[in-house]
């Protein structure tokens, strides 16, 4: 679909994302792939920036530091503060700091946005951290869906050969940790999928690639994430 | 100067109401969002766009919209005499239009607070750059995902030799009488952008119109198959 065409003019489906309506007749907004879903014709983007929506999990990149709140970077077109609060620590006012610093990398939640964009990301929540080791990648974040998978089966299918500790965040970041031989076979399999997000058997080919370039599936080694929470 | 002879051919050997060859091709820069490369006739245009991004200055941003900030540039060896690099009061005026014209089409709701930078750079000159800049951005525009209402096309026509003619080459700009350059958005067939330099009768007018509106839709073809031929391999291109 490019941006302009008609979609549909029976009447009989709802204008999702990626589209817009005028009367009876949707037309795409964006370039991307026509889906319908539960009676909604939408347009799956093939570019595009990430567009925060509440809820999300993403990779953050600490830019500032203030006395009682961090300035993170979340791929988007807006920057997002965290409030001290948001934190799983007890902090004191003008010691956040000692917490979080610039460039550290965090895993947080879209807290909430509201109608003029302003963002605010939390990481009180079980699992949301620090990331500490590992690589953070970035992939363009319209890709982000293939990396997943349906039901996570694709980056399951990485985990399963690599044993490589991965996390997806929605903004096309991704952090890896692991063997470091894994953690380069895993992000050369992560731009092959950006690379070939659009065809057809990719889990097919990622699968032969991942053969050719990790070996065998691993035995499953005792879960690190313990280790990794500060 | 002859710019058109009895029989109604042109110097460049073209029919009254023929354009001149147009070539796109779509995402040619890697580190833009997305970007474009046009040829048309012997203009050589890049277009590329970012964003959208946080609006800096922060006074320019808008809480209720994006801003979309076009930049047209000239290269200092576009032209036959050098030109002096730089904005001059002809680029800043074509940047202004643009980004107007743009404005109109891009759904800049979705991003408040946010700009979308397009840069078109002329590498190579030879009448009707405006018109090509417009076709090559609305193609980047759509290449780096941005929400539109629809693509716009763009097409000039004129009078040149006491003829209406489409699509003005060097010498009919030049020695002419009037150029009349258009851009449509094709969805709605809306007018986003019309101006005119010379004198055309009311019945001139209206010709010239329908001359360059037609040039429009010509070039929406090139501009949707360039798009498509981008993610061809996308499609399932290759194994099917």
């Amino acid at each position: 679909m490019i941006p302009g065409d008609k979609i549909d003019d029976s009447g009989r489906y709802k204008a999702g994302p990626g589209t817009y309506f005028i009367g009876r007749d949707i037309f795409a907004s964006r370039l991307g792939l026509l889906a319908e879903r539960n009676g909604t014709l939408g347009v799956i983007p093939l570019s595009g920036v990430y567009n925060p929506r509440p809820g999300d999990l993403v990779i953050g990149i600490v830019t500032e530091v203030g006395p009682s709140n961090w300035m993170t970077d979340i791929n988007a077109p807006y920057p997002a503060p965290m409030h001290s609060s948001e934190t799983p620590w007890k902090i004191e006012f003008g010691e956040t700091a000692e917490y979080l610093r610039p460039k550290d990398a965090i895993l947080c939640k879209i807290l909430f946005v509201d109608e003029n964009k302003k963002v605010q990301v939390t990481m009180k929540e079980p699992n949301l951290r620090k990331l500490q080791g590992g690589q953070v990648i970035e992939i363009s974040p319209a890709k982000v869906a293939r990396v997943i998978g349906k039901n996570g089966s694709m980056s399951a299918l990485i985990k399963k050969y690599t044993d490589c500790w991965m996390f997806v965040g929605q903004n096309g970041r991704i952090w890896v940790n692991g063997d470091l031989p894994m953690i380069q076979a895993t992000i050369d399999t992560i731009r092959l999928i950006e690379a070939e997000a659009h065809k057809s058997g990719l889990t097919e080919r990622v699968e032969a690639f991942l053969k050719e370039r990790a070996g065998a599936p691993k035995v499953p080694t005792t879960p690190r994430m313990e280790a990794e929470v500060q | 100067m002859e710019l058109i002879n009895k029989k109604g051919v042109r110097m460049d050997g073209r029919k009254p109401d023929q354009m001149r060859d147009v070539r796109i091709e779509a995402g040619v820069l890697h580190r833009a969002d997305g970007s474009a490369y046009l040829e048309w006739g012997g203009n050589k245009v890049l277009a590329a766009v970012y964003g959208p991004r946080e609006a800096i200055p922060r006074h320019s941003q808008d809480a209720t919209k994006a801003v979309v900030k076009c930049r047209y540039n000239m290269a200092a060896f576009s032209v036959d005499d050098r030109k002096r690099p730089g904005p001059d009061r002809r680029s800043q005026e074509i940047s202004k239009v643009i980004s107007e014209a743009f404005e109109n089409v891009i759904l800049t709701e979705e991003f408040p607070r946010a700009q979308i930078d397009v840069n078109i750079e002329i590498l190579e000159a030879e009448a009707g750059t405006r018109c090509a800049g417009l076709t090559a951005a609305a193609v980047a525009l759509a290449d780096a995902g941005i929400p539109m209402t629809g693509l716009i096309s763009a097409c000039a026509a004129g009078k040149a030799g006491g003829h209406v003619i489409l699509d003005l080459g060097k010498a009919e700009d030049n020695y002419g009488e009037a150029d009349l350059p258009v851009a449509i958005n094709h969805q709605t067939g809306e007018v986003v952008l019309l101006q005119m330099d010379g004198d055309l009768s009311q019945k001139e007018f209206d010709q010239a119109l329908e001359y360059a509106i037609r040039g429009c839709k010509e070039v929406h073809e090139l501009q949707k198959a360039a798009l498509m031929k981008r993610y061809a391999s996308h499609n399932g291109g290759g194994e099917a």
